[in-house]
C-alpha cells in the first residue's frame, strides 16, 4: 500500500446491522445494570462469556473508523483529529453529568438507609464524607462508581485515536498487529489505570482498545479481507461449536450441581474469565459470535428496513445520548425497586418502560436532527460527519 | 421530562404501597440445595465422637458482628453457639471471635497461623470478601489470599466452612462482589470444601419475602433475627457435612 496516497477502502454506504446491534446493546446494556432484575436472565452474559459491552465497543470502534476515517482521508489529519476530541469531550461532559445523578442517589441512600446489619457494606459510602476529594478524582475519571465504567473507557479509546487511526489508514495490518501487541504487554505486565480510592480501571483500556481497534481495522477494509475466512464451512463450525461449549460452561454457573461436570484441569486453566483485562476467552466468544451473525444476517438482508427493528437501530444510531438515558435508567429503576421491595413484576414492567423511553428519546432524537438538517438557517454540513446519524 | 415526572409518581406510588406493608413473620428455613452435603466436616465427626467438644474458630469482619450493645451477643457466631449447643446436648462447644472490622482476606490470611496455634479449633469458619469487595482488591489478588489461608488451616488439620457475602440489594449498585463471590465458589469447590452461601441464602430469604433486607430500618430487630437464622443454618450445615445427627451420636455414645 503506497504511503503517500492511501486508498479508501471505507465502506460507502452505512451498514444498518451495525446500528441495529449497537441498539440491541444499549437495551442489555441498561437491563443489565438493574441488579435484582428477573429480564436480567434474557441477556446475552447469560449465554456465553461475552456480553453486551463487547458488541458496544467493537461496533464503537467499527463507526469512529468509518466517519473519522473518512474526514481524515479528505480533510487531514487535523481536523479529523480536533473532530475525535470534540466527541471525547462530549462523551466526559456525559460521564460527568451522570456521575452527579449517581452521586444524588448515593446521598438518598446514605441518609436514610441505616439498617444494622448492613452496617459494614455501608462503609462503602465513606467516599460522601470526603466530597472535595471523591468529586476532583471523579474529574480525573479515578473514581467511578459501579456501572459507570464504560464511558470513562470509551473516553480514553478515542484520545488515543488519531493517531491509530492514522496508522490504520496506511498501514491497517500493521495497525491491528500493534493493538495486538499492547494487549499482550498489558496482560504480561499488568498495565492499567489507577482507580481511586485503590484498585484500577474496571475496564482496562489497554486491553479492551483491541476490541475497539479491530472494530476500526474491520471497518476500513478488513471486514471485506475477512470476507472468504467467513464464508469456510469450517470457520462457522468453529464458532458455533465453540458458543455450544461457552453455553454449556454458563448453564454451570446457573444450575451450581452441574459444576461437578467441568473438569478440574479446565476450570483452573479457564477462571477467572476476565472481564477487566478483556479475557481471551471473552474476545473469542465475540468473534464467534460475529462470524455467526455476520453469516446469517447479510448487510443486505430486506428485514433491516422493516418497522420492527427500526426502534433499536434508531438507538443505535444515538448511541451516547442513549447509553446516558440507559445508565440513568437503571440508576432510577433500580431505586424505585429497592424503595418498593418490587417483585418480578415491577422489574418487569421498569424494564420495558425503560426500553420504550430510550426508543421514544431516539426518535425524538432522529426528529430533531431532521428539523435541524432541513432548517435554511443551518449551514451546510460536511457529508461525513453525519451519515444516518453516523455518531461514533 | 414526562418521563420524569412518570417515574418519580411510580416512586411516590409504589413508595406508598410498600409502607403500608406489614413485615411478614420471619420463618427462615433453607432449602436443601442451598446447604450442601457432599463436603464431609471428618475433623467435626471424630472430635463430638471421640472427644464430645467442637471448638470453633470465626474468623471475618464487621458483618460476622453487629454494632451497638451486646452486638455480639446477637450475631450470628454466638447464635450458631447456642444452636449447636441445643442440637448436640452433651458435647462442649466452643465458638471463639476474630472478627475486627475492616479485615481484608489479606490481613485475615496472615493472622490464621496464630489463631490456628491459639484456638486449636477443629472447624474455621471463615467469612470473607465484603471487605476486599470494599477496597477493590483485585480478584486475582483476593484468590491467592485466600488460598494462603486456606492452607495454613489444611496444615493445621482443622475443617473449614467458607462464608460469603451479606446479600445487601441497597448497596449493590455500588459494591460490586459478584467477581469475589465466583472466586469463593470457585475456591471451595477445587479444593473440595465447604461454601455457606450467605448470599444465596440471603437472596432466597429476600426473594420468599422472609426478610425485607430493603427495609431502612434502623432498629436491630431484623438485622438480630437474620443473625439468628444465619447461626442455625450454619448449625444446620456443620451437623449435616459432619454426619452429626442426634440419633447417631446418642448411639454411639
Amino acid at each position: 500500500m503506497a504511503m503517500a496516497s492511501p486508498p479508501l477502502a471505507v465502506t460507502s454506504e452505512r451498514d444498518l446491522r451495525l446500528d441495529l446491534f449497537r441498539g440491541v446493546a444499549l437495551w442489555l446494556i441498561f437491563l443489565d445494570h438493574i441488579p435484582e432484575n428477573i429480564v436480567n436472565w434474557f441477556t446475552i452474559r447469560n449465554y456465553g462469556f461475552s456480553d453486551a459491552t463487547e458488541i458496544f465497543i467493537f461496533i464503537s470502534g467499527y463507526t469512529a473508523a468509518f466517519v473519522y476515517g473518512r474526514t481524515m482521508h479528505e480533510r487531514g489529519f487535523m481536523l479529523s483529529s480536533a473532530r475525535i476530541l470534540r466527541r471525547a469531550w462530549q462523551i466526559y461532559v456525559a460521564h460527568i453529568f451522570l456521575f452527579t445523578i449517581f452521586m444524588a442517589e448515593i446521598a438518598y441512600v446514605a441518609a436514610t438507609f441505616d439498617n444494622p446489619l448492613y452496617a459494614e457494606e455501608m462503609k462503602i459510602l465513606d467516599f460522601l464524607k470526603q466530597p472535595d476529594i471523591t468529586i476532583f478524582q471523579a474529574l480525573l475519571l479515578k473514581f467511578k462508581p459501579v456501572n459507570m465504567d464504560v464511558l470513562p473507557l470509551y473516553i480514553v479509546l478515542l484520545l488515543l485515536f488519531p493517531p491509530t487511526l492514522f496508522v490504520l489508514l496506511r498501514q491497517p495490518n500493521l495497525a491491528l498487529a500493534g493493538s495486538a501487541v499492547v494487549y499482550a504487554l498489558a496482560w504480561k505486565l499488568d498495565w492499567n489505570l489507577p482507580a481511586y480510592p485503590n484498585g484500577v480501571w474496571f475496564f482496562n483500556p489497554f486491553a479492551w482498545q483491541l476490541l475497539f481497534v479491530f472494530g476500526a481495522w474491520c471497518a476500513l477494509g478488513g471486514a471485506q479481507r475477512l470476507a472468504g475466512v467467513l464464508r469456510s464451512r469450517i470457520v462457522l463450525a468453529v464458532a458455533i461449536a465453540y458458543l455450544l461449549f461457552a453455553f454449556a460452561i454458563t448453564l454451570t454457573w446457573h444450575f451450581e450441581s452441574l459444576d461437578r461436570f467441568v473438569p478440574g484441569w479446565l476450570g483452573e486453566w479457564m477462571y477467572p474469565i476476565d472481564k477487566t483485562n478483556l479475557d481471551v476467552l471473552r474476545f473469542a466468544h465475540f468473534l464467534a459470535l460475529a462470524a455467526v451473525t455476520v453469516r446469517f444476517l447479510p448487510s443486505d438482508w430486506p428485514g433491516l428496513k422493516s418497522a420492527i427493528l427500526q426502534p433499536a437501530i434508531r438507538c443505535g444510531q444515538h448511541s451516547l445520548e442513549i447509553f446516558c438515558l440507559g445508565v440513568f435508567l437503571a440508576f432510577a429503576g433500580q431505586f424505585v425497586i429497592a424503595e418498593s421491595s418490587g417483585g418480578p413484576l415491577l422489574q418487569t414492567a421498569i424494564s420495558v418502560l425503560g426500553i420504550i423511553i430510550m426508543i421514544a428519546t431516539a426518535n425524538l432524537l432522529s426528529w430533531y436532527k431532521g428539523i435541524e438538517g432541513r432548517s435554511p438557517l443551518s449551514r451546510v454540513k460536511p457529508p461525513d460527519a453525519d451519515l444516518a446519524g453516523g455518531e461514533a | 421530562m414526562t418521563f420524569i415526572i412518570a417515574i418519580l409518581t411510580t416512586i411516590a406510588l409504589v413508595h406508598g404501597a410498600a409502607a403500608a406493608e406489614p413485615t411478614p413473620a420471619p420463618e427462615c428455613d433453607v432449602p436443601e440445595s442451598l446447604i450442601p452435603v457432599q463436603n464431609d466436616l471428618t475433623r467435626v465427626g471424630t472430635e463430638i465422637k471421640d472427644r464430645h467438644r467442637l471448638d470453633i474458630s470465626v474468623v471475618g469482619s464487621g458483618s460476622s458482628v453487629l454494632t451497638g450493645p451486646d452486638g455480639a451477643r446477637f450475631a450470628y457466631p454466638a447464635l450458631l453457639e447456642e444452636a449447636l449447643r441445643k442440637r448436640l446436648p452433651g458435647n462442649e462447644i466452643k465458638v471463639t471471635l476474630h472478627v475486627p472490622t475492616r479485615q481484608t482476606t489479606a490481613d485475615m490470611a496472615a493472622g490464621l497461623p496464630k489463631i490456628l496455634a491459639d484456638d486449636k479449633p477443629a472447624l474455621v469458619i471463615w467469612q470473607a470478601g465484603t471487605v476486599d469487595a470494599l477496597r477493590g482488591v483485585e480478584p486475582e489478588e483476593f484468590r491467592t489470599n485466600l488460598d494462603q489461608g486456606l492452607d495454613a488451616i489444611a496444615t493445621a488439620g482443622a475443617d473449614v466452612i467458607l462464608m460469603n457475602m451479606q446479600f445487601s440489594p441497597r448497596t449493590e449498585s455500588m459494591l460490586g462482589i459478584s467477581a469475589y463471590a465466583d472466586v469463593m465458589r470457585w475456591v471451595t469447590e477445587q479444593r473440595g470444601i465447604a461454601l455457606f452461601d450467605r448470599l444465596g441464602i440471603m437472596h432466597y430469604w429476600s426473594d420468599e419475602g422472609i426478610f425485607d433486607l430493603y427495609s431502612a430500618t434502623n432498629g436491630y430487630a431484623m438485622a438480630r433475627r437474620v443473625h439468628e437464622c444465619i447461626g442455625r443454618a450454619l448449625a444446620s450445615q456443620i451437623i449435616n457435612a459432619g454426619h452429626l445427627d442426634a440419633e447417631k451420636i446418642q448411639t454411639t455414645r
